[in-house]
């Protein structure tokens, strides 16, 4: 083990950073074509009801309107619209156009006109007759006989049980429940609930389509999964893979809710119906209607603990609400049980979970994937134990929590899809994000303080902890793949299909290339992502872009090196092993040297001619997990149940931090979205389904002056697996806060919040039922 | 109708339709700094300085700006040449995905135009209404503070 490097754990500024703050055009939408288009959707107004007849007649007539598409316009091909894999683990249950409307936003009918103002007016012009359909909107509700079916067309495939609304069902069973029930001194049995937030990135889901000179569907799209939308829309439009190219320029944010197939198909067809450029943006209410969020659950939790504080058995019971279309909604749940349900040694587990669909919104993909939900079940539980038996919440998890060379038997069981692979924790910091988090909030004395005058009005004062773990990557089922060229002066440009969407990546990859060659990070020519020039990637999701991307950027930088040693040799007239690279030259230990500036000019134009260039592909089988500890500081208003939040502290191993800058960020980051689905973010709707938040005033997203204090804490630990020490960031500090603010606010007013979002009213009424 | 705009300091007259946004004119003039997030004039990704005040350009007709002096930051810094904010973004990490940052430089300029020293508070209460889904807002306060200081 070493961390000894040059540009690999330093914070080096980001490669995208200057032409970002001259608000250069770089964004899917910056960019003029000639003769473009503008789209827009019609959304379905009813939650759930057949389309009868339909009518575009008046809306094509109208001047400027290039086309309309309706259910009888298009082929009728099944698909998923999650960016996932192939053969995709969410079910085939969505058609580009249907008719059969399942949630209030659903797509209806879609029109190309000359400015959207014409597209406008256009869909006001379509004219269509529903039959009005029962709805479902409690998932509670939703499997019990009788229940309107969602999901009737025969078309589709991969759904559990149709007839039940059950998109997916999951067991998973280690040691025996029965067993370890019957050795525990205490019982406790508790539901938890999660509810609907969106990803609100800044920039809408955005997509540009045209064809080129071949004519070819070029798609210039704001994704995080470019290889993925280019699979999954040459199936939709029936047309081969060839013959489309996808473009991820700079992307304004995702967080899960980009990796979808979300318009780029409808783009596309208005694209090949009409020859022309279509430009397909969605508003801000689209957002927050039709597009993604994550999956609301109801997480039951049964739990055995010995007088001494020991876990003998915990039951997990999982109710996913998927809204209309099964999108992520079998993964996410089996992350929420694979994810928690590993970070305690408890020698019997059993894991049951369905997934619903409903009349609501559809549930996607969200930083965090289903565990941010099962860490505020498990670890709001894990302070309820903790209570029961009058032990201190830390040590309590300290006596129970996984340590270094442990093996998470439910995440080989549970997989995520389909049944996953042994892993064993090789790098572990746990304990010193516990010590340095305890520090850095002040844990002993302010634990003390709260316990000590919790009665009465006023504003009080709490602490709390949450313990959370994440992956690095889908092991065994995703492999990035990344390509590297050197040039004549000592430059490389390093391809990647991994998607930069904001989080540094792109900087992260080029210092891991950086590294190995030993030249600075401005050597290093950094382009992502085009599906007809990069290599292969499955994009950003699922913490993987470091250690899945950045281990195959590695493996190509290593074949490079190697071709840059072979041409050295033959100039220095030495053996490769007396020589090295350093600062951008090839270094002997006679004393001679050679620049990577003559080497390249010598391979390119003088002898032996050949490209110095290596494409290498990475997959692993090991998904090593970070590890988080997160420490909230509350003060909660009596009166009126307002929370605020003073402080948090998240202490995180995530391996060697390539770039610590921009760990920090994605630390900060995850941190505030957490904040938002603990106190502000919520999604009602008027009971007929009709979302009430549509716009940035009534989803409240937290703005700069709303912020706590955030304190992120890195602790370095060493990932033999991972590219120079590394493991994942992006989504391990999105687990915690929720928890933590649960737990600080029990220990400032003595009241136990179990259903998110903790609004003042909810904290309120918990204060006066006491 | 015909209105005259100053746009980074080139005076221009335009034939719009009435309900032109401010917004879609500067990004039809090339300003694509100025960025739709949307639509009602609560994230603050379509900011501009007009007549040097900070404005949702997303909720303020063209022909409303009739005669103003519009800055976007087009006019602020060149690669080589970065404005002191635009550096102390770069420097800090106060750039994630980069699509509020434009919004960003030009709340902070605006409010160091008017505050040469600026508290955190002062900083947080001028980026409070752009809205950012990236950084948590951590090092862009950070930024700015570090901008008042080389000031």
């Amino acid at each position: 083990m070493s961390d000894d490097f040059n540009v690999v754990g330093k914070s080096e500024r980001r490669v995208d950073a200057v032409k970002l703050a001259l608000g250069k055009p770089a964004f899917v939408d910056d960019i003029e074509l000639p003769g473009m288009l503008h789209a827009k959707i019609l959304h379905s107004p009813h939650a759930h009801a057949r389309i009868v007849n339909i009518d575009a007649s008046r809306a094509r007539q109208l001047p400027g309107v290039a086309a309309v598409l309706t259910y009888r316009d298009v082929k009728r091909i099944p698909f998923a619209t999650a960016g996932q894999g192939h053969p995709e683990p969410s079910p085939y249950d969505t058609v580009m156009l249907d008719n059969k409307v399942r949630y209030v936003g659903d797509r209806v009918a879609v029109v190309a006109a000359e400015s959207l103002e014409v597209a406008r007016q256009a869909l006001q012009l379509i004219d269509v007759e529903y039959e009005i359909l029962p709805a479902i909107f409690d998932p509670q509700q939703a499997m019990q006989p009788g229940a309107p079916i969602i999901h009737d067309e025969p078309d589709c495939s991969g759904v559990y049980d149709p007839q039940r609304n059950l998109i997916a069902h999951l067991h998973a069973e280690v040691g025996n429940v029965a067993q370890g029930f019957a050795q525990a001194d205490h019982i406790l049995e508790r539901e938890y609930r999660t509810h609907y937030v969106q990803q609100a990135s800044i920039e809408p889901h955005i997509a540009i389509t045209y064809l080129d000179e071949d004519d070819r569907l070029i798609i210039r799209t704001s994704t995080q999964v470019p290889f993925h939308v280019r699979r999954i829309v040459a199936r939709v439009l029936d047309i081969p893979v060839r013959r489309i190219r996808v473009i991820k320029p700079r992307i304004g944010g995702g967080f899960g809710g980009k990796q979808e197939i979300l318009i780029e198909d409808l783009c596309g067809a208005l694209t090949l119906l009409t020859r022309r450029p279509v430009r397909l943006e969605y508003t801000r209410a689209e957002e927050l209607t039709a597009a993604r969020t994550r999956h609301p659950q109801i997480i039951r939790l049964k739990t055995g603990v010995t007088r001494e504080g020991r876990l003998t058995a915990i039951e997990m019971n999982v109710l996913e609400n998927g809204g209309a279309y099964g999108t992520h909604s079998l993964t996410v749940m089996s992350v929420t049980g694979s994810r928690s349900l590993s970070l305690y040694r408890c020698p019997n587990i059993r894991f049951e979970a369905n997934a619903v669909y409903t009349n609501l919104p559809v549930a996607g993909a969200f930083r965090g994937y289903g565990a941010p939900q099962g860490f505020f079940a498990l670890e709001s539980h894990m302070d309820e134990l903790a209570e029961l038996i009058g032990m201190d919440p830390i040590e309590f998890r300290k006596r129970n929590v996984v340590k270094q060379g442990d093996e998470t038997p439910i995440a080989e069981v549970l997989g995520e899809g389909r049944e996953g692979y042994k892993q064993i924790i090789r790098s572990y910091g746990l304990d010193e994000c516990i010590e340095r988090g305890m520090e850095a909030i002040g844990w002993k004395e302010k634990r003390q303080q709260a316990a000590s005058s919790q009665q009465g009005p006023g504003v009080r004062r709490g602490v709390g902890v949450a313990l959370a773990l994440q992956a690095s990557g889908i092991p065994g089922v995703d492999m990035g793949a990344a390509s590297i060229k050197m040039n004549e002066d000592g430059s490389f440009n390093l391809l990647v299909g991994a998607t930069d969407i904001g989080t540094g990546a792109d900087t992260v990859l080029a210092q891991i290339a950086a590294e190995e060659l030993s030249v600075p990070v401005e050597r290093i020519i950094m382009y992502s992502s085009d599906t007809d020039f990069t290599p292969f990637d499955p994009g950003a999701y699922a913490s993987s872009t470091t250690y899945i991307s950045g281990g195959a950027v590695k493996k190509a930088a290593v074949q490079v090196k190697q071709q840059i040693l072979e041409v050295a040799s033959r100039l220095l007239e030495d053996n490769i092993e007396n020589l090295r690279c350093e600062a951008g030259r090839v270094m002997s230990v006679s004393g001679q040297s050679v620049s990577y500036e003559e080497i390249c000019l010598s391979a390119l134009y003088q002898r032996d001619q050949f490209q110095i260039m290596a494409v290498a592909s990475h997959m692993s089988y090991d998904s090593p997990p970070p590890f988080a500890a997160t420490f909230a500081e509350v003060e909660v208003d009596t009166e009126t149940g307002v929370v605020r939040v003073v402080k948090i502290v998240s202490a995180i191993d995530c391996g060697i931090p390539v770039n610590p800058q921009a760990a920090e960020g994605q630390i900060e980051g995850a941190v505030t979205q957490a904040l938002g689905f603990a106190l502000t973010e919520d999604m009602p709707h008027d009971g007929q389904g009709r979302m009430l938040n549509t716009d940035f005033k009534t989803y409240r997203i937290f703005t700069a002056m709303d912020m706590p204090e955030i304190i992120p804490i890195l602790v370095k630990t060493y990932e033999p697996t991972g590219p120079f020490g590394a493991k994942a960031i992006a989504e391990i500090p999105i687990n915690g806060p929720a928890p933590a603010i649960a737990n600080a606010i029990a220990n400032a007013v003595g009241v136990r919040l179990r259903d998110l979002p903790f609004t003042p009213e909810k904290v309120w009424r918990a204060l006066h039922q006491r | 109708m015909r209105i005259e705009l100053t746009i980074n300091h080139q005076t221009k007259s335009f034939e719009i339709r009435p309900n032109l946004l401010l917004m879609e004119l500067l990004r039809q003039q090339r300003c694509y700094s100025v960025k739709h997030g949307c639509e009602t004039g609560d994230c603050g990704a379509c900011a501009a300085l007009v007549n040097g005040k900070l404005v949702n350009t997303c909720i303020m007709l063209a022909a409303q700006a009739d005669g103003a002096d519009i800055i976007t930051l087009e006019a602020i810094g060149a690669p080589e040449r970065l404005d002191p904010l635009q550096a102390a973004f770069v420097d800090t990490g106060a750039i994630q995905c980069g699509y509020c940052t434009p919004a960003m430089i030009l709340a902070a300029k605006e409010l160091l135009d008017r505050n040469s020293h600026p508290t955190e508070a002062d900083v947080r209460d001028a980026l409070a209404g752009v809205l950012c889904r990236c950084t948590g807002y951590v090092k862009p306060v950070e930024a700015v503070l570090r901008a008042a200081q080389q000031r």
